[in-house]
């Protein structure tokens, strides 16, 4: 602030002064209470959620407060539909990973290995999954099986969310590729190494972090899809589906409980891996 | 003794665009051979199609004296240096010396010792289980060297592998690789655009413009002697301007300029009465205060200080900017900028070449 | 094809050739084409399938726009959904500044592990929270009921119900793409223009939203299409007057038994939330390789 003019340098009056500090300070304020209305609005309706749990009201709601009980935790651990929807919920997310790696990963080396005009045909291709709407990739997944005589079941929910599920996969993949130093791969080549040794101890290691993640995003991406399942379900109930349900037929605090539970396993997931990070970057910085 | 690289009429096309033209030397085992010319010169692509990686669309590749036509890159004798390195970043050092052993199944203790004995030769002894970010540039540097010495090749193709370092480290690599090279005895084929780096290190030197062989000689042969007028500006630095062939006699040509008349050697070929120029070496100049046979009138610009001498930059009335080194012994008299002044020059020390097929 | 061939060799790049060509024909291209064929047809008993009434028709498609109710739906389900895209740019941009510009490295990582937990926490759950607190007899009216700001409980669920669980639970799709598309900015650049005599609103005008336009188109496109897709968040926080248009297209096949003009519904859907895209890319002149990312 050197460059002020002449008529403002000059020394203004004390109450100017005083407006002027605090008309400095107000866009100061209004953020920092932007940022609190923010920070309550993604937090406060997960609080209040978990919070219900804990009421012994039949209908969870904090208000009003009946009474505090942990009989809901009893409740859900005793709900054997629950466990069944968890189980299916798990053994998906577990497929949808070992279909959507490979894949996702062969069509982002296929992609890096194209011309640029085919490439960018290819890639929108390959994209579009993600930008449909999940409820249309159920229906046209529905549809092609039942040409074939195949109903809407645990298979086809596989099936519609490996769809778009690949192409995160896919896109994870490319950006670690985007880093790779093709002549790491030539250079093997040269020392006399065969494709598949090229692949197994040069390209797969290079890729592992990438890979990780990969499998860590579709297993959540498919352990939390509703609207693609929803339509290629037939008649099996995923965990997504069960919860939904259960809003429409009879919630109580159970579902509360197990909201309660998911959330906390996320925060936990999510403080690994922050100190994961953290420790590989103070490993680092020693060596 | 290692083996030889003949290349005979190699042409190398990508689509319309002939990155090599008709390209042909022998290059004899032992020898530490360098490619020299400007990027995008085709000299890359020419050490590719020697290490297999491209064929060549026109004319063969021997090496050993043996065909390598249809023979693919893991297959020849060859092994090669990338500008990158290309070290692999997730293998300790040792893995990755010893990874064309790998290849080869060779059981693990005999690759860790072949590594150990490697890790010796390029003076990183216990370097073997660090990881490749850990080390130096100049310590990447020799470990792809022994990457690459592991697989025990006749031929060391290396593209520019000293590109990414700072001068004095560079300096210091160069001694180095031409140790290396003496020490082992294999062949290298070298790839640069740094002509001092060239200079410094090879038996010969082969020099390249927009793929088109220009010259192979020995480095002084070819600072004294070049052939065509790129080699002469490329190499080194050089006073060139050109003019008419006005009479050719015992080796000595005179030619007619927008400077003046001025005589120098003929070079090869010159015919009288063509389009031709004269260079002359900077430390080949005399600055004088007055006009001598054979001198060019000048305004100086400036004098830059190079430690050893001083570089004066100068300019003639009709514009043609001129070059002289001046020694650290004259540097008293060395001219104000804007002073008039004449640098002149031996015959024996200029030197004339056709600029007829230059034009290409 | 051949360059994958000649990368991986024969037997792995085929193998990799043959994964992608069962993931784009056999999962993309073959069942989108299945559902067009399907919308063109009307609706047929198993052996009607081949005879004289098997012809292609447009009918399922003429259906929607002359069906008053169904159109008004489907316009209703387009404005809400520009309507959740723009909220949620409005609500997210001067986070995303400030965690990419303004906050210490240390300030915007912690808020980017905040955010990540409710992004992570199913949208069904999300919904649910809102369900809860938008209840008749939920804590949203018990608090406005005693700070006095309404004399008798309000009925939120309904239309305004389905868009404030759906800002809710888009937020963070739009947040992350601008975030990461500012935080590429050269910080120098913000002080050059400052120094420069430039105002806030100009910063922003001229320099921070050109350079993030590629995040905040990605962010308008996935919102608008989530948005437009849902199907939770009208299932549960919507009334009976706040139908959105994927609860029409599941009663076709659920309910009213139609697959046929189902397909039909939810290619417009598709094509729809295909043509936003093309319209947002033209408008911030930016490409799909920078969307998608």
């Amino acid at each position: 602030m050197t460059m002020t003019s002449p008529v403002t340098a000059r020394p203004a009056a004390r109450p100017v002064k005083a407006l002027d500090r605090l008309s400095r300070a107000l866009p100061k304020l209004l953020f920092i209470a932007y940022l609190t209305l923010f920070l309550a609005y993604l937090f406060l309706p997960l609080i209040i959620m978990s919070a219900a749990t804990f009421n012994t009201s039949k209908f969870p709601t904090v208000t009003p407060w009946l009474g505090t009980t942990m009989g809901w935790f009893q409740e859900l651990w005793n709900d054997k539909a629950m466990w069944k929807a968890l189980w299916l919920s798990l053994g998906i997310g577990l497929a949808v990973v070992a279909f959507a790696l490979p894949v996702g990963t062969a069509a982002a080396l296929f992609l890096t290995s194209l011309d640029a005009r085919a490439r960018g045909i290819f890639y929108a291709v390959m994209v579009s999954p993600l930008l449909t709407p999940g409820v249309a990739i159920g229906i046209a997944t529905l549809i092609l099986w039942r040409q074939a005589g195949i109903g809407g079941g645990t298979f086809l929910i596989v099936l519609a969310q490996a769809t778009f599920i690949t192409a995160y996969v896919m896109l994870m993949v490319v950006a670690r590729l985007q880093r790779f130093d093709r002549a790491q791969e030539e250079a093997a080549l040269g020392l006399g190494a065969s494709k598949w040794m090229i692949f197994r101890r040069v390209l797969l290691p290079f890729l592992k972090p990438a890979l990780i993640a990969a499998a860590f995003i579709a297993f959540l991406q498919s352990f939390e899809n509703y609207n693609t399942t929803l339509f290629v379900r037939g008649t099996d109930t995923p965990l997504t589906v069960y919860i939904a349900t259960k809003v429409r037929t009879g919630l109580t605090p159970a579902v509360n409980a197990l909201a309660l539970i998911l959330i906390a396993l996320t925060i936990v997931t999510a403080l690994v891996m922050e100190l994961n990070r953290r420790r590989k970057e103070g490993g680092r910085k020693e060596g | 003794m290692s083996h030889s690289v003949e290349l005979i009429d190699v042409e190398q096309a990508f689509g319309d665009v002939k990155a090599v033209h008709h390209f042909s030397a022998h290059i004899a085992g032992g020898e530490f051979f360098s490619i020299l010319g400007p990027s995008g010169c085709g000299k890359t692509t020419l050490l590719r199609l020697i290490a297999g990686f491209t064929e060549p669309t026109a004319g063969r590749v021997l090496i050993g004296d043996k065909d390598m036509a249809g023979i693919p890159a893991d297959r020849r004798p060859t092994a090669m240096i990338f500008q990158s390195l290309a070290l692999f970043p997730l293998m300790p050092v040792w893995e990755n010396i010893a990874f064309g052993l790998e290849a080869r199944g060779v059981p693990k203790a005999q690759r860790r010792k072949r590594a150990e004995e490697l890790l010796e030769l390029i003076a990183l002894p216990g370097y073997g289980t660090r990881m490749v970010h850990e080390l130096s540039g100049g310590q990447r540097q020799r470990v792809a060297i022994a990457r690459a010495l592991a697989v025990e090749p006749q031929v060391l193709l290396l593209d520019e592998p000293l590109s990414a370092l700072d001068l004095k480290l560079r300096q210091h690599m160069r001694a180095e690789l031409r140790a290396l090279q003496k020490r082992t005895g294999v062949t290298f084929i070298y790839i640069t655009h740094d002509q001092s780096e060239a200079l410094a290190m090879s038996d010969r030197v082969a020099v390249m413009n927009a793929g088109v062989l220009q010259q192979i000689a020995t480095p002084q042969e070819l600072y004294a002697n070049p052939a065509t007028p790129f080699t002469a500006r490329f190499v080194g630095e050089t006073n060139g301007i050109i003019g008419t062939v006005r009479g050719l006699e015992a080796g000595l040509a005179t030619l007619t300029t927008a400077e003046g008349r001025f005589t120098g050697r003929a070079g090869a070929g010159l015919e009288d009465g063509e389009r031709a120029s004269i260079f002359i070496r900077p430390e080949a100049m005399a600055l004088s205060r007055i006009a001598l046979p054979n001198s060019l009138s000048a305004r100086a610009v400036s004098l830059e200080y190079e430690g050893a001498s001083a570089m004066l930059r100068a300019v003639s009335e009709h514009g043609q900017e001129l070059l002289a080194t001046v020694p650290n012994r004259q540097l008293g008299e060395a001219p104000q900028a804007g002073e008039q002044i004449w640098l002149s020059f031996q015959p024996e020390e200029a030197l004339i070449l056709s600029e007829k097929g230059a034009a290409a | 094809m051949t360059e994958m061939i000649k990368r991986f060799g024969p037997g792995l790049g085929g193998f990799f050739i043959a994964l992608v060509a069962l993931w784009i024909i056999g999962m993309v291209l073959a069942p989108n084409l299945m559902m067009l064929n399907f919308s063109l047809k009307p609706m047929l008993f198993p052996n009607d399938i081949g005879g004289p009434k098997d012809v292609y028709t447009v009918e399922n498609y003429t259906a929607l726009f002359g069906d008053r109710v169904h159109r008004a739906i489907f316009l209703k389900t387009v404005w809400g959904s520009g309507l959740v895209m723009l909220a949620t740019l409005a609500i997210t941009y001067p986070l995303a500044f400030w965690m990419a510009k303004v906050a210490t490295i240390r300030g915007a990582r912690a808020m980017l592990i905040a955010l990540i937990i409710p992004f992570w926490i199913n949208e069904v759950l999300r919904t649910l929270a809102w369900f809860i607190i938008l209840s008749f007899n939920g804590p949203l009216n018990a608090f406005l009921l005693s700070i006095g700001l309404i004399d008798a409980p309000v009925r939120w669920q309904g239309d305004f119900g389905v868009l404030a669980g759906m800002v809710y639970a888009y937020i963070l799709f739009m947040l992350f793409p601008i975030y990461n598309s500012i935080s590429t900015l050269e910080t120098a650049q913000l002080e050059a223009a400052k120094n420069l005599g430039a105002s806030t609103w100009r910063i922003h005008r001229r320099i921070v939203i050109p350079h993030a336009k590629a995040g905040i188109a990605t962010g308008c496109v996935f919102t608008f299409m989530l948005a437009a897709g849902s199907y939770v968040a009208p299932a549960l926080l919507g009334s009976p007057g706040s139908r959105w248009f994927t609860e029409i297209i599941y009663n076709w096949f659920f309910e009213g038994g139609n697959w046929n003009r189902g397909a039909a519904y939810a290619l417009v859907l598709l094509v729809l939330c295909m043509a936003v895209v093309m319209v947002t890319l033209k408008i911030f002149r930016v490409n799909l390789a920078d969307v998608a990312k």
